[in-house]
């Protein structure tokens, strides 16, 4: 119990003083997150409507690829980035491997289907007519994906924040195709981890603490919008 | 005459393989108010999306004020000078003032230029206090009133409505159709209504066009569909109630005398005796009589018959009559009480020959009265 | 109309600041290819933290940028083998053997070695301290009445432990008081003293653990014990894409008389004895004499 109180007191220390090492760990989990969810953001939008409002042979096929990929183990995708980006793998190439950059993209491909399932639904309960509805106020096709995404705008901000919440706690993946490098490509989980494996309990504590408060503050800035415009 | 303001030729829409929507040709004139009705799942709401450009047809085209609407570019042209407005409101979820606005946002015009335009519409359909109140919470019919409001917010040159009023209990209906009625005769702008009410249509509309499976099997005035319908159909579902065969024997001079299973029926038209016809009779233009009343009346035919059943229909009654065939009266609740009607009593129908109205003539004489022609299909 | 482009633009705008952002990331994340060096050695080794004070300085004099991927022996020797790593730091002599008598790697170089201890509860319940010998403590162990917790993760630790259990002619797999947890050493010990269970550690992650644990060291100094680091450049000509100048680079450093002092000292001012004994140019026979 007194190890918790050790943990905050540390979490405490280290955010006061700015320690350094911490803040580069703090603002590289930001960063590399923060672009996977953005990117997934991105394509999870807009296949999401595309697949909700277009009919297509196989898309019952396609919809239902894209709900297992919701569940998709986060260590199964680190290990398949990381054969792929392996100096012989397809991808060696790119030498993006033990990178931040290998990170960002495990990370989006955990998010994006978690992303564009939820936008998926989301789009699909909108009423039916509400589309034609957009177009007779004569609206073209790009007017009427822009108000449809902005009556789904609840829904579809959830799926943003449900991208970001898997990506900000992931780790197994980020171990993997991130090497965890000191300075370089750790982030917050994978030192968790690494100071856990020391027996350096208080310092894990603390790095916990500070990801939670992350996190937390993220979500609250993006509930804050979610939520702003509803008048009374 | 008045202008054509849209045309369609060759029109045809398909889902999922099936033929949904056969339509030769139809001219909707600048102005005018067109109903279309029929049953349900015939092709209404079909042919409304498809004369809106809302739904891309198998085949045909489609001319507005006399110009082709050919390629994507056109139909959104074509799309901002119309507007339309569904059965359920399908407002967005803000104010009432940015779902009046939409339209016009749409089309570029700016914050200053759009607050006259919108506050007019508001004051117009009488939802000025709702102005900044979310349109998740208004009632059926103050959502629909944003939803017309919003409509007109664009000046449209045609408006379509579908099923605009279905929704909505009779009090709030009428007062928006009213309204409706109205602001229609102000603007003079063209509409194209959907609906299965037929009050509706009478009250709204210029012209009615009966619909069936995709089909419009008749358009004209109203009293034309009404009185004179031009097969069974369109006469049983514009509530004539009384349809009959039987063979003419005399013919004089525009007047003709009709053999329906033993009774005379008199009529007016021209068919040569011998002859088979199909007729017609709008419940609302048989009286009812007790006997000795009936002898004082103008109208042309007295019927004798035995009362088989009494309904209420709520403003009127509707009484069956067995005379040898069938026929049917709506009497109002006073008239029933006048006469003391009850089922089983001796009852005397008259009606004039006018309101006799022949749908079709067969070149074979009917020998009994229980040879019926094809229903129509 | 104006308002149609506004917002067509500003959805483009989105997406190109969007993809601007991911390939800022992309292009300025990794330096210069060949300035990178991939280090590939196990997480005891880490742990220690010896290489957070070696690294940096290698990384000033010769300008490699250096990725340490701290993983068990075995997956390290198997990233050499795909010629995934450029150099190798590890502790696992049989299987560096093999690894090298494949061809997998060239220039293997002796660099410091530290010990194994046996470590268990205080009270010790199967007498292992009264042993002389390091066989005979994992032939007490073997008893049955107390767990014995094994990484069983194909680390240096674990092949150590493995070829003790061989000399002791015990074969431990599948006995209820032999348990494998899969997992660092650092963690492991933590399960052994939650388990009041024996396990092999080395003495560098044991003490810098020591004060949270609550188990003692019951058996150290045989020959067996000892634990010693080779570094090893993988061979660039099975595998032409392997980092060979910075490989030759680092093995250089590890064996030079700076580094190898600074190993010396390393662990003394916070455990009072060094965590590691530098053992450059000598030969394997002769350590621990």
């Amino acid at each position: 119990m007194d190890l918790i109180v050790q943990g905050i007191k540390q979490a405490f220390f280290l955010i006061t003083t700015l320690d350094a090492e911490v803040l580069g760990i703090t603002l590289l989990s930001l960063k590399i997150s923060g672009t996977a969810t953005l990117i997934s953001l991105l394509i999870g939008v807009s296949t999401g409507t595309v697949v909700a409002l277009t009919r297509f042979p196989g898309r019952k096929f396609v919809v239902s690829l894209i709900n297992t990929g919701m569940g998709l183990p986060p260590v199964v995708v680190g290990l398949f980035v990381t054969i792929f980006l392996w100096r012989n793998g397809p991808l060696g190439f790119l030498e993006i491997l033990y990178t931040p950059t290998a990170i960002i993209v495990a990370q989006t491909v955990i998010a994006t289907p978690i992303v564009t399932g939820i936008s998926l639904a989301a789009m699909q309960q909108l009423p039916q007519n509400l589309r034609l509805q957009i177009l007779a106020l004569g609206a073209n096709r790009l007017q009427m994906i822009w108000m449809l995404i902005r009556e789904a705008r609840l829904p579809l901000l959830a799926a943003v924040m449900a991208g970001f919440g898997g990506v900000i706690s992931e780790v197994g993946a980020s171990i993997m195709v991130g090497g965890n490098i000191k300075g370089y490509s750790r982030v917050l989980t994978t030192a968790t981890v690494m100071e856990t494996s020391r027996g350096n309990f208080d310092i894990a504590i603390a790095l916990s603490i500070i990801l939670l408060l992350l996190a937390y503050l993220i979500t609250l800035i993006l509930t804050q919008i979610q939520q702003r415009e509803r008048p009374r | 005459m008045r202008p054509v303001i849209l045309r369609t030729e060759g029109l045809a829409v398909k889902r999922g393989g099936y033929e949904v929507l056969n339509l030769p040709a139809l001219s909707v004139a600048n102005g005018e108010f067109l109903s279309l009705i029929g049953p349900n799942g015939t092709g209404k709401s079909t042919l409304l999306l498809a004369m809106a450009c809302l739904v891309k047809p198998f085949r045909g085209q489609m001319f507005f004020h006399d110009r082709k609407i050919r390629d994507n570019q056109s139909i959104i042209d074509y799309r901002r000078h119309i507007a339309m407005v569904f059965q359920e409101p399908l407002l967005f979820d803000t104010t009432v003032y940015d779902n009046v606005a939409s339209g016009l946002k749409i089309r570029g015009v700016g914050k200053k230029e759009r607050q006259p335009i919108v506050e007019a519409c508001l004051e117009r359909f009488g939802i000025r206090h709702l102005a900044g109140r979310s349109a998740c919470k208004l009632s059926g019919g103050e959502a629909q009133r944003t939803s017309l409001a919003r409509a007109f917010a664009t000046r449209p040159d045609i408006i379509f409505l579908d099923e605009p009023f279905s929704a909505l209990d009779p009090p709030t209906r009428e007062g928006l159709m009213a309204d409706l009625d109205s602001i229609l005769k102000e603007t003079k702008t063209t509409a194209l209504m959907a609906t299965h009410d037929q009050a509706e249509a009478l009250r709204l509309s210029d012209r009615i066009a009966v619909m069936n499976e995709g089909r419009i099997i008749q358009i004209g005035c109203a009293s034309e569909v009404m009185n004179h319908p031009t097969n069974e159909f369109v006469a049983s579902f514009v509530g004539v109630e009384t349809i009959l065969n039987g063979t003419v024997t005399e013919y004089h001079r525009g007047t003709i005398l009709i053999n329906v299973a033993g009774q005379v029926i008199e009529a007016v038209g021209d068919v040569l005796p011998d002859v088979g016809v199909t007729c017609c009779i709008r419940p609302e233009h048989i009286s009812l009589a007790r006997e000795t009343a009936a002898r004082v009346t103008s109208a042309r035919n007295t019927i004798p018959g035995t009362i088989t059943s009494i309904q209420n229909m709520g403003p009127l009654y509707k009484v069956q009559l067995n005379c040898g065939f069938e026929l049917v009266a709506y009497i109002t609740s006073s008239s029933l009480e006048e006469l003391a009607l009850k089922v089983g009593d001796c009852i005397v129908a008259t009606f004039k020959a006018a309101a006799v109205h022949i749908i079709r003539t067969h070149p074979q004489a009917f020998s009994s009265e229980s040879e019926k022609p094809q229903e129509f299909t | 109309m104006k308002k149609r482009c506004n917002l067509s633009l500003m959805i483009a705008v989105i997406m190109a600041v969007g993809l601007i952002v991911t390939a800022a990331t992309i292009v300025f994340a990794a330096p210069a290819k060949q300035k990178n060096l991939i280090l590939a050695t196990t997480t005891s080794t880490q742990d220690s933290g010896l290489l957070d004070v070696l690294i940096p300085i290698f990384e000033k004099q010769t300008g490699y940028f250096v990725k340490t991927i701290a993983v068990g022996s075995g997956q390290a020797m198997a990233m050499g083998q795909k010629g995934e790593a450029d150099v190798l730091l590890v502790h696992s002599p049989e299987a560096e053997a093999k690894f090298m008598a494949e061809g997998n790697g060239k220039n293997r170089q002796l660099v410091m070695h530290n010990d194994f201890v046996i470590v268990g509860p205080a009270d010790d319940p199967v007498t292992v301290k009264a042993t002389k010998s390091v066989k005979e403590g994992f032939k007490k162990i073997s008893i049955g009445s107390a767990l014995f917790l094994s990484r069983g993760d194909n680390s240096g630790t674990h092949a150590k432990e493995k070829a003790i259990w061989k000399a002791a002619e015990i074969n431990p797999e599948g006995q209820n008081w032999y348990q494998q947890t899969g997992l660092g050493m650092g963690q492991t010990l933590n399960v052994a003293a939650e388990k009041k269970a024996y396990t092999l550690a080395d003495r560098g992650t044991y003490l810098a653990l020591k004060k949270n644990l609550g188990l003692v060291i019951l058996s150290e100094g045989d020959p067996l014990l000892l634990n010693v680091y080779h570094v090893i450049e993988v061979n660039a000509v099975k595998w032409p894409k392997v980092n060979a100048p910075g490989a030759k680079a680092f093995v250089d450093f590890m064996v030079s008389e700076k580094t190898q002092k600074i190993i010396g000292t390393f662990g003394v001012d916070k455990f009072g004895s060094p965590l590691f004994f530098p053992d450059a140019g000598k030969k394997v026979e002769d350590l621990g004499k």
